[in-house]
């Protein structure tokens, strides 16, 4: 994993010092709010419906134990004992005392970890695969070039004030597992016929108030090459962008309202100047000394099949669903990559608790190498665990309400925080994931209904990304009260789509229902081995809205 | 953001983050800032409500409390409660932790 050098150290400790100072001025009442918002949103911190939240980075999803720890600490700290892990891969803490910001970041610092940029219009934390670096099939690992675009664009002067928030996401597997086609620009690492590794790039997706799927603005980008490439995109973006309406300030708009052949263009002739400059041509030193961060770690050699794994899910029908539903091949013979749901039955996706932190924290550095991953649709990942210690690993998660068997399954839900806790939401998303994980509690029935994407988001600015969930739920308010509207047939993997809404909304004490009838439509419906999605892509919107309405 | 206050509400309250932590608080009878709704000063009518956010809303109000506002309140039976569910979830913390927020303090007393 990446290791602070002396720079990183000094940036960081410098922002935490100055932003102590930008508190105490507000504190003292040196600054206004309008003068103080700004800076405060610059480090992370938002104030929410019942008090102010902080946003912790997390790059790449990848987090050693003694990182895990701190976050542990933290939430036991500053905050109420827990956190919540968010479709950026980030922590969010919904409680801290403004004035004891600086100090929590001054902790948080001590481990190498900011919350830098997980606000304002400014390049955001750089998401990637969480698998990354252990599943077969990678071009390479794609925290190499997360990683040196996390350091090109962290304090980048010439893309601190943008039209709008920018996020990129990173794959290296022909499975997108990091939702790229919905990002401002999304990376795919990738192999040409020379065999030489570099990029193709995509620009413009996005969710929120218009969503789009991204276009592919070009099919490689030599790996050198790629920072003045997205230089390129970024300058074109920061010069043309609209900064009239912050509605339509995001580069989709910008990307659709100036049509992708025009939009590449442009992006073209200002990476040839960029190029030509020589100016963000990244040495091969600097790439070989970044991926040496990125090194597989010392994995013992071992079979691919363990007799001892095999035994243990034999005698236990419980470990047996484990592995089935959470445990992934690894690319090494002789480990698994194990998920971890945060999403338990009648749960809160995506929260959890010091204890659980710190319970991960230990597995992770006793049996997966110190390794943790955050994933985007709100999960856990301990991506390098030998098979022989895959049961011992599910006994320590299951004492500690942490081994559900649900991964992909209908409750393994994205629900953004909702009304409960956000100043911008119109109803409750959280309440609402509860009520359909408590419905389909029963691990047969979602074993029988098999992937199942649903995702929650209390407003249209798209957080729980209904959009793209295979079932898509959006809150709105009319007149004080929460409704409920559906999509159907999105999907944020390679095959990014947009769902489609199914037509009007649904009453809180109506929704659940609604869900079990699609549901219900979906198994009456479906040929042999079809997933929700491919039956929806296969007989489309009429059947399941004639039900749901009817 | 929903909507903080209908047209035509007769019943208002005003209610503030507080700036050194961010907790909810409301203006009171008193003017003063208090933690808890059932101590929020109630206006009736709109220039009521108009001069109940102006009296809270003096030159030094960021000095203790952030973005004050009205909201729209239903009376019964002598009892006030926010009507939206917003300002109802403000009132009383999170419904899906209800040790947490002030619900839990009341709940602790």
């Amino acid at each position: 994993m990446y290791r602070y050098d002396e720079f990183d150290h000094k940036l960081v400790a410098d922002r935490v010092n100055q932003f102590r100072g930008q508190v105490a001025r507000r504190v003292s009442g040196a600054l206004s709010e309008d003068q103080f918002k700004p800076l405060r949103l610059m480090n992370g911190v938002y104030l929410q419906l019942h008090a102010y939240m902080l946003r912790v980075a997390i790059p790449y999803g990848t987090l050693r134990s003694e990182q895990m720890r701190m976050l542990a600490h933290i939430a036991r700290k500053y905050d109420r004992g827990y956190g919540h892990f968010t479709t950026r891969q980030n922590i969010q803490y919904n409680w801290p005392a403004l004035d004891k910001i600086p100090d929590l970041l001054d902790e948080l610092a001590s481990v190498e970890m900011h919350a830098i940029q997980t606000s304002g219009n400014c390049i955001r934390n750089v998401t990637s695969d969480q698998y990354a670096g252990a599943i077969e099939g990678e071009t390479e690992d794609p925290r190499i070039v997360s990683e040196i675009i996390r350091q090109w664009s962290t304090f980048h002067p010439e893309f601190t004030y943008l039209p709008r928030k920018f996020k990129i996401a990173v794959t290296a597997h022909k499975h997108d597992r990091a939702a790229i086609k919905l990002h401002d620009i999304g990376i795919v690492v990738k192999q040409n016929d020379a065999g030489e590794i570099g990029y193709e790039v995509h620009v413009g997706g996005g969710q929120g108030r218009t969503p789009f799927v991204a276009k592919k603005m070009t099919d490689f980008v030599p790996k050198a090459k790629l920072l003045a490439y997205l230089e390129a995109v970024m300058r074109v973006y920061n010069m043309l962008g609209r900064r009239d309406n912050s509605y339509k300030a995001r580069i989709k708009i910008l990307v659709h309202e100036t049509g992708e052949e025009e939009m590449r263009r442009v992006v073209e002739e200002e990476f040839a100047k960029i190029d030509a400059s020589n100016m963000l041509t990244v040495p091969q030193e600097e790439i070989d000394r970044i991926s040496a961060y990125f090194a597989p770690p010392a994995f013992d050699s071992a079979p691919a099949e363990s007799a001892t794994f095999a035994q243990a899910q034999a005698d236990n029908a419980d470990f047996a669903r484990f592995v089935r539903a959470n445990v992934v091949a690894h690319k090494q013979d002789g480990y698994a990559i194990v998920n971890i749901s945060l999403k338990p039955i009648g749960g809160v996706p995506g929260d959890a608790t010091d204890a659980q932190m710190d319970v991960i924290a230990d597995l992770a550095e006793r049996y997966s190498h110190d390794e943790v991953r955050v994933t985007h649709e709100q999960n856990l990942v301990l991506p390098h665990v030998k098979l022989d210690d895959v049961k011992t690993v599910y006994d320590t998660l299951a004492t500690h309400d942490l081994a559900t068997a649900n991964l992909g399954l209908i409750s393994d839900q994205i629900a953004c925080p909702g009304l409960d806790y956000c100043n911008l939401a119109n109803a409750r998303s959280i309440p609402l994931a509860q009520e359909i994980s408590e419905r389909f509690a029963d691990l047969d029935r979602q074993y029988d209904i098999g992937e199942l994407k649903i995702k929650i988001s209390g407003c249209i600015n798209a957080c729980g990304h209904h959009h793209v969930g295979h079932i898509g739920i959006l809150g709105v308010d009319k007149k004080g009260t929460e409704f409920y509207q559906i999509s159907l047939g999105g999907a944020a993997d390679e095959n990014a789509a947009i769902g489609q809404i199914t037509g009007r909304a649904f009453t809180e004490e109506d929704i659940v229902d609604a869900i079990e009838t699609l549901v219900t439509t979906y198994t009456d419906l479906r040929a042999d081995g079809e997933r929700f999605i491919d039956t929806y892509n296969r007989v489309g919107m009429a059947p399941f809205k004639e039900r749901l309405y009817d | 953001m929903a909507q903080h206050a209908a047209k035509g509400a007769r019943f208002q309250a005003v209610t503030a983050n507080r700036l050194s932590d961010g907790e909810v608080v409301y203006f009171s009878a008193d003017n003063c800032w208090v933690e808890s709704f059932t101590d929020a000063d109630i206006a009736d009518g709109a220039e009521a409500a108009d001069a109940l956010l102006a009296r809270a809303m003096p030159d030094d109000f960021e000095a203790h409390v952030l973005e004050p506002y009205l909201f729209e309140v239903l009376e019964a039976d002598n009892f006030y409660k926010p009507a939206s569910v917003r300002e109802t979830i403000r009132a009383a913390g999170p419904t899906v932790r209800l040790d947490l927020g002030k619900q839990a303090e009341v709940k602790a007393e």
